[in-house]
């Protein structure tokens, strides 16, 4: 398990690194926290002619949380926004996320960016951007552009970036008062990825009826999946039990064929999905009772 | 880069991982190579003073870095508290598992002198043992506590 040979380069600034990317189109990779490239390369499942190390560049590296926004730099460590006490003070909800990520040895090296731009459809970061309303800020040869989380995850490993373009930051806004959050998964083991998983919001009007909900389920499709009609059979509704159970099966019948894999097949993620969304629903419900 | 406070040089393959590169280069054979994707925490190092996976990260990440490894935690012929708890609680079998284990709970304990018990499953959970039963391994965690509060 050896990496391919490879040519490397460490640009210090964007400018320089969407030159290389430029110069080098299709061939070369961005390089940031490396947990997921690097596996690949030892696997010899990429075999990219050049590494555009993002290291050196000044000014990916930094977390401004506010009460509207939480807003992070791509090479940003996802262990350092975990630890950070503005984020858990400002957004639980994304504290809770992070911590779900593979181990604290990974996360010490794994970037927020690195993550969003690979895109694994079973990962946290990407459900999180998709149920937050996330936007993403991108550079590239024709200069800056932002791109809503809506638009940014195509298909399973595959975003709205360019080649040539470098993921520079995220901004998560925060949730709204009276808004309860659940993340939950179930994975093979602790520090696994999910087989599947599921992130819900839930608002509660002073009458204590649901007013406000969003539900994104990971790891059963080639993207994070938004359950739009089950998010519309929730609103109007009490926030109590059947409820939830009647928009967990709307979840878990809409999703097109999960994946089936030695881990779980298409049916177990399906009921999987099913399971989490109602329990999440409950959590969610909950904390906005105690918000 | 800075290995245990010692300094070295050198030209190497831009492929060559930051594990290889301390066994074979430096002769450091005290990290331990398992899985080679980042699951089992065997190759875990300190660098810049935060545990991460010297198998999935390469030597020219490490340009510049500090880094420490188990070869860097006794004192001379004075085992470091970790490694005597360890020890005395028969914190380890066949070894191999060890050095990544003692890496991250250093740098547990370099953050906090008194961690939760999540805070220690959550940093022994990145490690795998195929000998010991990580019991033992938690209780050496304590252990360590208690000699690093008292030394
Ligand atoms: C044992 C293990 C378990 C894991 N478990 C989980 C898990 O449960 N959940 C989870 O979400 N992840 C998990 N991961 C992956 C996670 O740790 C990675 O951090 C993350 O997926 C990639 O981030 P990175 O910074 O390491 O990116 P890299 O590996 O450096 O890059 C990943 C990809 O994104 C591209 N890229 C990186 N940064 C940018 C950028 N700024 N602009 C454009 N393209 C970019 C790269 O070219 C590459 O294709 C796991 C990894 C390991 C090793
Ligand atoms: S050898 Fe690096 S984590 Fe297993
Ligand atoms: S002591 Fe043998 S693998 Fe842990």
């Amino acid at each position: 398990m050896k990496p391919p040979v490879f040519d490397y380069a460490a640009p210090v600034s964007l400018a320089e690194a969407t030159d290389l990317l430029v110069r080098h189109e299709g061939d070369a990779k961005v390089l940031s926290g490396g947990q997921s490239l690097v596996p690949l390369l030892n696997m010899r499942l990429a075999r990219p002619a050049i590494l555009v190390d993002l290291a050196r560049i000044p000014d990916l590296d930094w977390v401004r949380a506010d009460d509207e926004t939480v807003a992070i730099g791509a090479m940003t460590r996802q262990r350092t926004v975990e630890l950070s006490r503005e984020v858990q003070a400002r957004h639980p909800l994304l504290h809770a996320g992070l911590q779900l990520i593979a181990h604290p040895q990974n996360r010490n090296q794994g970037t927020v960016g690195g993550s969003l731009a690979h895109a694994d459809p079973a990962a946290e970061l990407p459900a999180l951007a998709l149920a937050l309303d996330a936007t993403f800020d991108a550079v590239g040869p024709g200069g800056a552009r932002s791109v809503a989380a809506a638009d940014f995850f195509l298909t399973y490993l595959t975003t709205a970036l360019a080649p040539t373009e470098i993921l520079t930051a995220v901004r998560f806004p925060t949730l709204a008062r009276r808004t309860g959050w659940s993340i939950i998964e179930v994975a093979r083991r602790h520090g696994d990825f999910a087989l599947a998983g599921v992130v819900a919001s839930v608002g509660l009007a002073t009458d204590g009826a649901i007013d406000r909900a969003r539900l994104v389920l990971f790891g059963v499709g080639a993207t994070p999946v938004r359950a739009a009609a089950a998010e519309g059979l929730l609103v109007g509704q009490r926030a109590e039990a059947a409820v939830f159970a009647r928009a967990g099966a709307r979840a878990a019948g809409d999703l097109e064929e999960p994946l089936t894999d030695v881990h779980a097949s298409a049916d177990y993620r399906r009921d999987l999905a099913r399971v989490l969304v109602g329990r999440a629903l409950a959590e969610a419900a909950a904390r906005a009772r105690a918000a | 880069m800075t290995v245990n406070g010692e300094r070295h040089e050198a030209d190497v393959e831009p492929r060559t991982t930051l594990v290889d590169f301390l066994r074979g280069t430096l002769g450091l054979t005290g990290t331990h190579v398992g899985c080679e994707h980042g699951v089992c925490g065997a190759c875990t190092v300190l660098w810049n003073g935060k545990a991460v996976r010297s198998c999935i990260m390469l030597a020219v990440q490490a340009d510049g870095a500090e880094l420490k490894t188990v070869e860097g935690l006794a004192d001379g012929p004075t085992l470091h508290p970790i490694q005597r708890a360890f020890l005395e609680k028969h914190g380890l079998q066949c070894g191999f598992c060890t050095p990544g284990f003692m890496i991250s709970v250093y740098e547990l304990l370099s953050r906090t002198s008194t961690p939760t018990d999540e805070e220690i499953t959550d940093t022994l959970g990145g490690h795998i043992c195929r000998c010991t039963g990580y019991q033992s391994i938690v209780e050496a965690v304590h252990v360590a506590v208690e000699k690093m509060r008292t030394k």
